[in-house]
């Protein structure tokens, strides 16, 4: 009898060893005579336990990991075809206590179905979403989207719905809808992960969208960097085509619509939306002043809706199971849920799905169980590279756009990375600097002057010169920067910078000290 | 290994002819040329800028603004060392001093036998298992100094 076991294609379990796991486990099998069909999934986001091999037995799927090539002979040995005792084995990935707490709803069937089957995705309740706006019409599905709450995943928590009305409302020959899956924040991975497991949702997601507004063309837009993602799109595009739900008449309807995948050069303004839209168009990468806003004059001047990953999947899940479902999850004006990705120096990281609400010290001393390194933790940076430095007196913050914003934070595109006490906050203020100068797109003079400036000032601070003087310097420029940089890459810089001078002085303090590594 | 083609006009242009029906094909269509050449070579400016009716200069802003496209081919194998905040966390910055000291060059430089091009990354998206790094396309997570040694040698061989 053939076993069925599930290997994660994960770029994450692919750099931990998947692919050789697998080699391992098909010579292992071989040797025994025992026929076994081996399914590769996306990741179940327990990703300090990657590569997680599970097997399919009569009481349900049992998981082993972190399983190396080396491991596979003993798990053989052992008996894990039939879930048997190994320490290795983790039990039903279900039950595990970083699952069970979670809520997932956009994350509900990745780790679990293959990425690559039309038929797994809709036997798994993929395409009701689709199924059910087809009926709605386009007035409607905005309607019910409004109704939901959702507010864009990609940082600004602008409501979508609203988005979507004024590029229905707008008259055009062409519409289009553009996927903004240039993750380039350090400490997030959602995007990448929602690709290689569950890419149809995304495809699903941005069909519905098209349908609302009137578009029938859309582009996904990701980095050079995640190869893994772009591949495993093209191949849902392609079934998605060959099973009618993209292209002319899509699932029999009067509607069309067709996607294409487009690879950004490794340029991290590009993951701003009226740079990507340059990008796409084949220009540099250059923030476009607003208005006019992408809605009235996006890709090639024609009203475009632009998303995130994460708010064009949970689309889906709103119109399958209506707005109130989605809408009863959530704190205040930040509804649903919000996939969280906790990294770094982590014991446990990965990838956590949960309502709002949830406090920054849950996230990081519970689930995560503090810094992998076992020092205790000093900061979280949270949003990526814009996103400030929240110290530990802090962590009872809630998830939340308001509660977030009230502390000079960002929840930006939900990415937690754990600093411990070895971090050197002036040194990652001086990388916020330097990294702002060498990505920043040239535009307009507070980003590109303003932070090559912040890296200079920050290296007299270093030095000892006149440092009081120059923290007021610092401090101005910073201020410069957040109103008067065209874009969030300059306007946010001052976030990183402003919060470790703020919540850490004594290590910007006038006794000279010198910074390694950093230049 | 990466292999590259050596530069060919008549492939070039063959290459370009595959993008045009595109809307937007200028980046698909350099990174199509790069992976072919392993570059942007100089000479592919004015065919590009040719078939799409735009400006040299235009062409060589759009080429010159991405991190990407290399003016230049790189050495025989490229490795890449995720320098983002999240890989800093873990360790990342020892790594890289690490990998400098060994291949004796800075990121960013080729060794002097063209063999190794060592370059930063801004993030891989494998940040709840840093540091990572990518050597010719090939991911590398839960990087040590024992996993990078053996990643340098491969490179070097």
């Amino acid at each position: 009898m053939s076993i069925r076991i599930y290997v994660p294609k994960d770029a994450c379990a692919i750099a931990c060893g998947a692919d050789e796991v697998v080699g391992a486990i098909q010579a292992a099998a071989l040797a025994r005579k025992q026929t076994v069909e081996i399914v590769r999934t996306g990741s179940r986001g327990m990703l300090w336990l990657e590569p997680l091999v599970e097997v399919a037995t009569p009481e349900g799927r049992i998981a082993y990991g972190p399983v190396e090539e080396t491991d596979v002979e003993g798990l053989f040995e052992a008996g894990f075809l039939t879930g048997a005792a190994h320490a290795l084995r983790i039990g039903k990935p279900e039950e595990h206590p970083f699952m069970a707490k979670q809520t997932r709803l956009t994350f509900a069937r990745c780790g679990i179905i293959d990425p690559a089957s039309y038929t797994d995705y809709v036997a798994h309740g993929g395409y009701r979403g689709l199924e059910r706006a087809l009926a709605l019409g386009p007035a409607e599905i905005i309607e019910e989207v409004k109704k939901s709450g959702l507010r864009g995943r990609g940082g600004a928590g602008f409501p979508t719905a609203i988005k979507w009305k004024t590029v229905a409302d707008a008259k055009a020959d062409r519409k289009y809808i553009v996927c903004n899956a240039d993750e380039g924040d350090s400490g997030t991975f959602a995007d990448r992960m929602i690709m290689e497991g569950d890419p149809f949702q995304l495809i699903e997601g941005m069909t519905i969208a098209g349908l609302a507004v009137g578009a029938t063309k859309g582009f996904v837009y990701t980095r050079s960097e995640y190869p893994h993602a772009i591949w495993a799109m093209e191949k849902a595009i392609e079934a998605a085509r060959a099973h009618g739900m993209l292209g002319v008449n899509i699932a029999g309807s009067q509607h069309s619509f067709d996607m294409e995948v487009r690879m950004g050069a490794g340029a991290y303004v590009c993951g701003e939306e009226t740079a990507l839209l340059d990008s796409l168009e084949g220009g540099r990468g250059t923030v476009r002043a607003k208005p006019p806003l992408p809605a009235h004059k996006g890709l090639f001047q024609k009203p475009t809706v632009i998303n995130n990953v994460l708010s064009l999947v949970a689309v889906p899940h709103i119109l399958a199971d209506g707005a109130q479902k989605y809408m009863d999850f959530g704190m205040g004006r930040s509804r649903g849920t919000m996939p969280i990705q906790i990294a770094g120096n982590v014991k446990f990281g990965g990838l956590f799905e949960t309502a709002f609400g949830i406090t920054l010290g849950e996230l990081i001393n519970d689930i995560g169980g503090g810094t992998a390194s076992g020092r205790p933790v000093k900061a979280a940076q949270v949003g990526g590279p814009l996103g400030a430095y929240v110290p530990t007196w802090q962590f009872d913050l809630p998830f939340d756009y308001e509660a977030f914003a009230a502390k000079d934070a960002l929840i930006g595109h939900g990415g937690i990375v754990v600093f411990d006490e070895a971090a050197d906050m002036v040194k990652m203020a001086r990388f916020a600097m330097e990294f702002c100068s060498v990505e920043s797109c040239g535009k307009c003079t507070p980003c590109r002057i303003g932070s090559t400036r912040g890296v200079e000032v920050i290296d007299r601070i270093v030095a000892g010169e006149r440092v009081e003087k120059n923290l007021e310097v610092l401090k101005d420029l910073c201020q410069t920067m957040k109103l008067g940089s065209l874009c969030a890459l300059g306007g946010f810089t001052p976030y990183p910078v402003l919060s470790a001078l703020t919540h850490f002085p004594e290590e910007f303090g006038d006794t000279p000290r010198r910074l390694e590594a950093a230049e | 290994m990466p292999h590259y083609e050596p530069w060919s006009e008549e492939r070039a242009h063959a290459i370009i002819g595959e993008f045009v029906h595109l809307e937007g094909p200028l980046m698909p269509m350099l990174h199509a040329v790069q992976e072919t050449f392993g570059h942007v070579p100089d000479a592919v400016v004015p065919m590009l800028a040719e078939k799409l009716n735009v400006s040299r200069a235009e062409i060589h802003g759009v080429v010159t603004f991405y991190h990407d496209f290399r003016h230049e081919p790189a050495g025989q194998h490229v490795l890449k060392l995720c320098r983002a905040e999240a890989c800093q966390a873990a360790g990342g910055d020892a790594l890289a001093a690490h990998a400098e000291h060994k291949l004796g060059c800075k990121l960013g430089e080729t060794t002097a036998d063209g063999r190794v091009t060592v370059e930063p990354i801004y993030c891989l998206g494998l940040c709840a298992t840093a540091p990572s790094a990518m050597l010719d396309g090939r991911i590398v997570a839960r990087l040590n100094e024992r996993r990078l040694d053996a990643l340098i040698s491969e490179a070097q061989s």
